[in-house]
């Protein structure tokens, strides 16, 4: 069989554990998990609290190592990558949209956009108009200049997406988008992400809300470390 | 490191906190303030050295009679027999001797009109200028004409034209020296104190032939006496060197036998003064150091400073690390912040440096010497203190853990 490029998987993760240590007690968040994401695809993990969603999250997100298996991201060996490779991953590849957005809050939205940009080891010819270009596709094109403060809930989660997208990833991760926000402004955020799975970036979102679940075409449910329902949209 | 979103970042942080800003950079303000006024004061001590140095004339061997030493009783310094006339002739012709003055002192009360004023009057020759350094302010100095005929002239120290004439010209006056009347052909500039505390202005110069004939009185028993020389050495060289040989030619002269001991002194007055003044030294370098530690203290407020300030932005050191910043580019946002704080500290301490100093000359009435050079040391060694400081914070940050950064509250 050849294998096609739509058929690689962009996110592999194979006998993948990880066990924290906790004082004297060993906590194992992860017990052997094996998932493949394909490109496009928007997935939605659902598991209780401590059943591991946040920690492959983590993992996929670049930001832990795990405790044994492997993981790879676009073919590539997460473990055999130097902390600057995996920043510059995180910079290229991930988009991180956070619960509590994370923005800065002394800094304008176009300013928090353009952030990664200027992290960017590859450099973005006009951030400027890069981060301008994001912030449009979020809705936000006349509110460049507001603070944080100055905007509401849904409208920061907006430029913490634009921020994810800024540096063109191919991989969306999403850790509870919607945990601060009311049900409308879930809605907006979702169809807004949902949207983006459609330009062909891989969006994976951890949730605890079965409505926002039901956006994703594959929804993937974690209870002890381990995987206990896998189960695609029949579409 | 991305130099540019680093210094941003770092400049933002500054920003956004004005207070806590300033109140950090106080500590090194006042480091730097204090490490400049206290160089400052000892570099403007040191250039007084150096002044009355050079005043004195520099590279000077200062020679006079020693001791006379007969049927073992010692007669006491400048009890040998004096120098003469001739003495200076040979001296002249030494490799090393740019010129040689001959001196000799008295005192007496000069008169001018109804005025009379008790000074000390020196009789010299034409050497005697170079030697000092010391030119005419008005009219001349004395010219080896004036000395070998023995003229009947005299130049004159500020302090004795400004009270014998009160501001009208000196030149041209005749006063009366001991009864001797003399005319005023110049008048010396002015010197000031001398490193003893007696004004070098209340002076009558007169040649030392005129001296020695009718002002002073010669000898009782060496004719064409001269009580003191002064040799100047040629620039550049070797002063220890010059006074060997000097003391060598002057046994010859003398015709001291091997063994005896020298009846003449040959000193150097200048390192006689740089011994006085290297207890100034030592106290200027105490006060410096004294200086530098409270700069190290306020070091000790930076890292303080920065470590809370690593503390309170743990999440946002998570989220850039989230974003794609290197553990480097977290590294220079906080060394940068550091150094902003210890660099504005720095320009603006040297700025309060400046004027302490200035302050301080004004008040204490000493010298102070501000240069380019003490303000680059100052901002340098802020700069050095950011650092230093400044390291363990931002590594401390750029070794954060990004989950356990983003997920602290």
């Amino acid at each position: 069989m050849t294998v096609s490029p739509e058929n690689t998987p962009l996110i592999s993760c194979r006998d993948v554990t990880k066990t924290y240590v906790m004082g004297t007690q060993e906590v194992h968040a992860l017990r052997g998990v094996n998932l493949d994401f394909k490109p496009g695809e928007m997935t939605a993990i659902m598991g209780p609290s401590g059943s591991g969603k946040s920690t492959l999250m983590n993992l996929i997100g670049a930001l832990d190592v795990p405790t044994s298996g492997m993981l790879s991201i676009k073919g590539k060996n997460l473990a055999q990558m130097s902390a600057n490779e995996l920043a510059d991953l995180r910079n290229e590849t991930l988009g991180f949209v956070f619960q509590q957005f994370n923005l800065l809050g002394r800094s304008s939205a176009l300013t928090n956009v353009k952030l990664p940009l200027r992290y960017a080891r590859t450099p973005v010819a006009d951030i400027e108009a890069r981060a301008t270009e994001c912030l449009e596709m979020v809705g936000l094109g006349d509110r460049l200049d507001h603070r944080p403060m100055q905007l509401s809930g849904g409208q920061q989660q907006r430029v913490a997406i634009a921020r994810a997208l800024a540096g063109s990833p191919s991989i969306i991760l999403a850790d509870e988008p919607t945990g601060a926000l009311d049900t409308k402004t879930s809605e907006e955020i979702m169809t807004l992400l949902t949207g983006l799975g459609e330009q062909g970036i891989t969006v994976i979102l951890v949730t605890h809300e079965p409505e926002v679940a039901e956006y994703a075409a594959r929804t993937i449910y974690f209870r002890d470390g381990r995987i206990d329902q896998d189960k695609r949209r029949s579409s | 490191m991305k130099f540019g979103v680093a210094l941003t970042s770092a400049l933002e942080a500054l920003k956004g906190n004005p207070l806590r800003s300033f109140l950090t950079m106080l500590g090194i303000m006042i480091g730097v303030a204090s490490v400049m006024a206290m160089m400052a004061i000892s570099d403007g001590a040191a250039k007084q050295v150096d002044a009355q140095i050079s005043s004195l004339g520099a590279n000077n061997l200062t020679v006079r009679p020693g001791a006379n030493r007969r049927s073992g009783r010692s007669s006491g310094a400048g009890g040998a027999t004096p120098f003469t006339d001739s003495t200076i002739k040979d001296l002249r012709n030494e490799p090393y001797a740019l010129a040689v003055s001959a001196r000799i002192n008295g005192s007496g009360t000069v008169v001018a009109g109804d005025v009379n004023w008790s000074t000390s009057i020196s009789g010299v020759n034409a050497d005697y200028f170079i030697s000092q350094a010391w030119g005419a302010a008005e009219g001349r100095i004395l010219d080896d004409a004036d000395v070998s005929t023995g003229q009947e002239v005299a130049v004159i120290g500020k302090t004795i034209a400004d009270t014998l004439f009160e501001g009208s010209s000196s030149i041209g006056q005749r006063i009366r020296v001991n009864n001797v009347p003399l005319t005023v052909i110049g008048v010396l500039d002015s010197k000031g104190q001398s490193n003893f505390g007696s004004d070098r202005d209340d002076v009558i110069i007169i040649p030392i032939v005129t001296a020695r004939n009718r002002v002073l009185g010669g000898h009782p028993t060496t004719p064409n006496y001269v009580s003191s020389i002064e040799v100047s050495v040629v620039p550049g060289f070797d002063m220890a060197e010059a006074q060997d040989e000097l003391e060598q030619r002057l046994r010859t002269i003398r015709r001291i036998r091997p063994g005896k001991t020298d009846d003449f002194r040959v000193f150097n007055i200048a390192d006689f003064i740089r011994a006085r003044s290297s207890t100034q030294a030592t106290f200027g370098v105490l006060l410096a150091f004294t200086a530098a530690v409270s700069l190290i203290v306020g070091g000790v407020g930076v890292m303080n400073i920065m470590l809370v300030s690593v503390t309170e932005r743990t999440r946002e050191i998570g989220l850039r690390m989230a974003i794609g910043a290197r553990g480097q580019d977290i590294l220079g946002q906080f060394l940068f912040e550091a150094l902003g704080l210890c660099m504005i500290g720095g320009i603006i301490g040297s700025g309060l440096g400046v004027g302490a100093a200035r302050l301080a000359s004004k008040m204490g009435d000493f010298p102070v010497s501000i240069s380019p050079f003490i303000a680059l040391v100052s901002i340098g060694a802020s700069v050095v203190v950011g650092l230093f400081f400044g390291f363990f914070p931002a590594r401390r940050a750029a070794k954060l853990n990004p989950i356990e950064a983003l997920r602290h509250d």
